[in-house]
């Protein structure tokens, strides 16, 4: 091999060693690219390059009417799918001054605890593979399948729901909904500690995560990390607790803090999640009272001219969606604030000065989705 | 946790000329662009308040003027305000940037320069981050795109 | 003796003499190497064929799955197809690569693999080359393969396949060490580095039983440091996917990658092969005490059979790691050879030097 090749492609301009981590790379979840600067196996500094799929949401919304854009935010965190439609719903609910009926708050709370623990699952079989237990996967989407199940029956779908409309649902759930769910708690709660046996004891895993990626409560606030993220460095930030909507109020629940700071702490956060969330569930599928599926809507939704702004917590954090409205069916401008924004740009802060196979680890305990972060 | 009246004072103590509109849903103010980042430096600081951490900032074309908005929460009280600034300027748009204060900032407005186009002075790295370099600013209500946006 | 029953010494002799009968000396010898070459060269691709073959199985069953089932019965022509596909497939030129050293470097992987195969005792009589240090030459030739990932690493001219190569040069340079030094914990016992003496010398009862605790100790830290040095899971670094996409041999496609994809099987093979041959008695049946009945039962058991037996079940507790365990960093990876096995095989051999030479050892 020629000198000047060695110079051109594999030593960058100021002899540093460049490489670029996706935008087409196995762990990072996504079309997302981290310029990454090595020096041996150590991380200096990374930059985080994104945009290679934005697809302009908050412009096509600007042309759409308000159950329109429920569709759209589906394709924000797919993995949140329900949480990310009650975000918009809650806020033109609130607009509109519209009290929905309980049935619709308790339904909604369930289907999004049941999209919180199967989001996690979900993170949890990719956080596996991250670190190169490749078990973990099957695992996860085994138990994963049972929820996307319980969706399928109820609305039909099992990824993007766009079920939750402003002023209720779109149709009543299926009536097999509570007994199903039941299921699926006897089921899971007996699945879980085989998550713990696999991956959480393993020496492995904990010499892997345990002190890796820290990040200060102080971080986590300047930077904005939101979530189970900012759970995990302590800093209570659990928008359910803060401030509660939908039923959240009526169910007895704990946020889920830990103090580390570390990909371990992140972990755990999120371990204790999913048994919390099924602690959720069983408070509520019980007590659905009857009633309504929808409150009395107009067939065109036009929000009073004003600025609307609701905060809900999803599977990785806040999601915060603000309206400007100019009184017109469609929005005049409505921003969404995703959890996976903020949370990427903290990784050059929390990666530099680890290796490189830490900076996977880290980027997989943030739990980054892509199609959030570029919207 | 403060509540309306009572931040609205605080905000008045701090920048008297500050516009305080009511009947908005959360607790706003509508503050001169010179004053942003005196305000919010003090209103991190002060016992009463200790805002330190930004929801979120993003901003709003009027047409006539853009509206920088910024969201300010307390981890500490958990009261919310919203901050706004008005930007008169169409042509060059400036505005200071908060990144020194809130570290998650430097995204956010690397977001709004990159869709409506306004310049923060003092930001350590503004480049246009989900777009490419020529193409305009999408989210002004004056953005035409022939080729790609077909108008309903 | 029913231990001769199955002693393949006298049909090798006996093709040896036909051969001589009607071939001059040098002759003869040309046509067994012809022999044995091609013997090997299609054990070889069988047994790398079967081996991805039971790794899918295998790690079917630890993912609750199925794994391939559609191609022939139980799947069993899976890996035949996949084989086809690797032969057709297109071999992607990379441009500012080193042809040479690019095209040469999965010869070499592969190449120092089958010759590590040459001194493997299958059964009695059926090993190619009996050395006088059988040991120390498996050890030798293996580790030659290291040569072959880096210069795949280094030719590819791509970032993450030189990282990928320092890694695993780093990995089997420092694992080299427990490797030998746990083969010669038994080298002490038996008094030899010929496998086929080793292997008579456990006729009595295998290393593992006979050796006490060291022993065990020294077969632990063999099966650690092997794993490691085959490149897998959970030290399969140079290639870590979820890193470095798939490490030193990110830029090759087709039979070139399916050579390093077959050597990193053979590898398992050998390593499980030597583990069987020097820990558990190679061919030997397995015999209790003074259970004459059932000693005697166990002896009509071909060796070749005890011999696969032991070998696959040592990889199937390889592939068992690969599937179960995450992978690690590689300063931990380091810390684990120079910190831990190291010093423990250096203490077990002064251990069983002293074991040795106090006749303490049955």
């Amino acid at each position: 091999m020629s000198e000047e090749i060695i110079k051109d492609v594999i030593i960058g301009e100021n002899e540093e060693y460049i490489i670029n981590m996706g935008p087409q790379h196995p762990s990072t979840h996504g079309v997302l690219r981290f310029e990454v600067c090595l020096q041996g196996e150590t991380v200096k500094y990374l930059i985080p390059h994104i945009g290679y799929i934005h697809r302009g949401i908050e412009k096509m919304c600007e042309a759409i009417t308000y159950p329109q854009i429920i569709h759209l935010t589906d394709r924000m965190d797919y993995l949140s799918a329900h949480i990310n439609n009650e975000a918009v719903c809650l806020c033109v609910e609130n607009a509109l001054q519209i009290e929905v009926p309980e049935r619709v708050k308790y339904i909604r709370t369930i289907l999004a605890e049941l999209n919180r623990i199967a989001s996690h699952q979900l993170w949890w079989s990719a956080f596996g593979m991250d670190l190169g237990a490749l078990t973990t996967f099957f695992y996860g989407l085994r138990d994963r399948e049972k929820i996307l199940d319980i969706f399928e029956e109820s609305f039909g779908s099992r990824l993007l729901h766009s079920f939750i409309m402003p002023g209720g649902l779109m149709h009543d759930v299926h009536p097999n909904f509570q007994k199903r769910i039941k299921e699926f708690i006897a089921y899971f709660r007996k699945k879980l500690p085989e998550y713990d046996q696999l991956l959480t004891g393993n020496i492995i895993f904990q010499n892997r995560s345990k002190g890796i990626g820290l990040m200060s409560r102080e971080t986590a606030i300047a930077y904005g990390v939101t979530g189970p993220s900012g759970r995990g460095s302590g800093w209570s930030c659990d928008i359910r607790k803060i401030a509660p909507y939908s039923a959240y109020d009526k169910v007895q629940f704990n946020e889920m803090l830990e103090t580390e700071g570390d990909t371990f702490a992140r972990y755990k956060v999120r371990m204790r999640e999913m048994w919390e969330s099924m602690n959720i569930l069983e408070q509520l599928v019980d007590n659905i009272p009857e009633g309504d599926y929808t409150a009395k809507m107009k067939p065109i939704i036009k929000l009073p001219v004003g600025e609307y702004f609701q905060r809900v917590e999803t599977a990785r954090g806040e999601l915060a969606v603000y309206i400007v409205s100019d009184g017109n069916k469609t929005p005049y401008r409505i921003k969404f604030r995703t959890p996976n924004f903020s949370n990427l740009f903290v990784m050059n802060k929390i990666t530099s000065g680890y290796k490189i196979a830490d900076l996977v680890a880290v980027s997989g305990s943030l739990d980054l989705v892509i199609p959030d972060i570029d919207r | 946790m403060l509540n309306r009246e009572e931040l609205s004072k605080i905000v008045l103590e701090l920048v008297p000329e500050a516009e305080i509109p009511e009947g908005t849903q959360y607790p706003e103010a509508i503050i001169p662009a010179e004053k942003l980042v005196e305000l919010t430096e003090k209103l991190k600081s002060d016992k009463r308040t200790q805002f330190d951490y930004l929801i979120s900032h993003t901003a709003v074309d009027f047409l006539t003027h853009f509206t920088a908005v910024y969201h300010l929460d307390s981890t500490e009280f958990r009261h919310l305000l919203v901050l706004k600034v008005k930007i008169e300027e169409r042509e060059n748009p400036e505005i200071d940037s908060l990144t020194g204060l809130f570290p998650t900032c430097e995204f956010f407005e690397r977001e709004v320069f990159d869709l409506f186009g306004i310049k923060y002075k003092n930001h350590p790295n503004l480049k246009r981050l989900f777009l490419e370099d020529d193409y305009g600013f999408p989210l002004r209500k004056d953005f035409r795109d022939e080729v790609n946006i077909i108008e309903r | 003796m029913s231990s001769n029953l199955y002693d393949f010494s006298t049909l090798t002799s006996s093709i040896h003499e036909w051969l001589s009968g009607f071939m001059s000396a040098g002759w003869v010898v040309f046509t067994e190497l012809v022999l044995i070459g091609l013997l090997f060269l299609l054990f070889f691709a069988l047994l790398g064929l079967f081996l991805v073959y039971l790794e899918r199985k295998v790690c079917a069953i630890m993912q609750n799955r199925v794994g391939p089932n559609r191609v022939g019965k139980w799947g069993l022509l899976q890996t035949i197809a996949d084989l086809i596909k690797l032969l057709i497939k297109e071999l992607i030129p990379i441009r500012k690569s080193d042809k040479f050293l690019f095209n040469l470097a999965p010869f070499i992987v592969i190449i120092a693999s089958l010759m590590a195969m040459a001194a493997l005792p299958f059964a009695k009589g059926l090993q190619a080359i009996d050395f006088n240090i059988g040991v120390f030459y498996i050890m030798a030739v293996s580790s030659l393969g290291v040569v072959g990932i880096l210069l795949a690493g280094w030719a590819s001219n791509s970032k993450y396949s030189i990282i990928g190569a320092m890694r695993s040069g780093a990995q089997i340079v420092s694992y080299e060490l427990s490797v030998g030094l746990s083969l010669m914990a038994i080298v002490i016992f038996s008094g030899s580095m010929q496998l086929s003496t080793i292997i008579e010398s456990q006729a009595n009862g295998w290393w593992i039983f006979k050796g006490h605790i060291p022993a065990f100790i020294a077969f632990v830290v063999f099966l650690v440091a092997s794993t490691a040095e085959i490149n897998r899971g959970p030290f399969d670094l140079a290639e870590a996917e979820s890193e470095l996409t798939a490490g030193f041999h990110t830029e090759y496609s087709g039979i070139k990658f399916a050579f390093f994809f077959l050597a990193e099987y053979i590898n398992m093979f050998i390593v499980a092969a030597l583990a069987a041959t020097i820990f558990l008695g190679g061919w030997m049946p397995f015999h209790i005490g003074s259970w004459e009945g059932f000693n005697h039962i166990m002896d009509f058991v071909p060796p070749i059979v005890w011999f696969f037996l032991k070998t696959f079940f040592i990889i199937y507790i390889i592939m068992w790691f690969k599937w179960t365990f995450p992978r690690l960093r590689i300063d931990q990876l380091l810390t684990l050879e120079w910190k831990y096995l190291l010093p423990i095989s250096l203490v077990n051999i002064v251990f069983i030097a002293f074991l040795v030479l106090m006749g303490w050892h049955f």
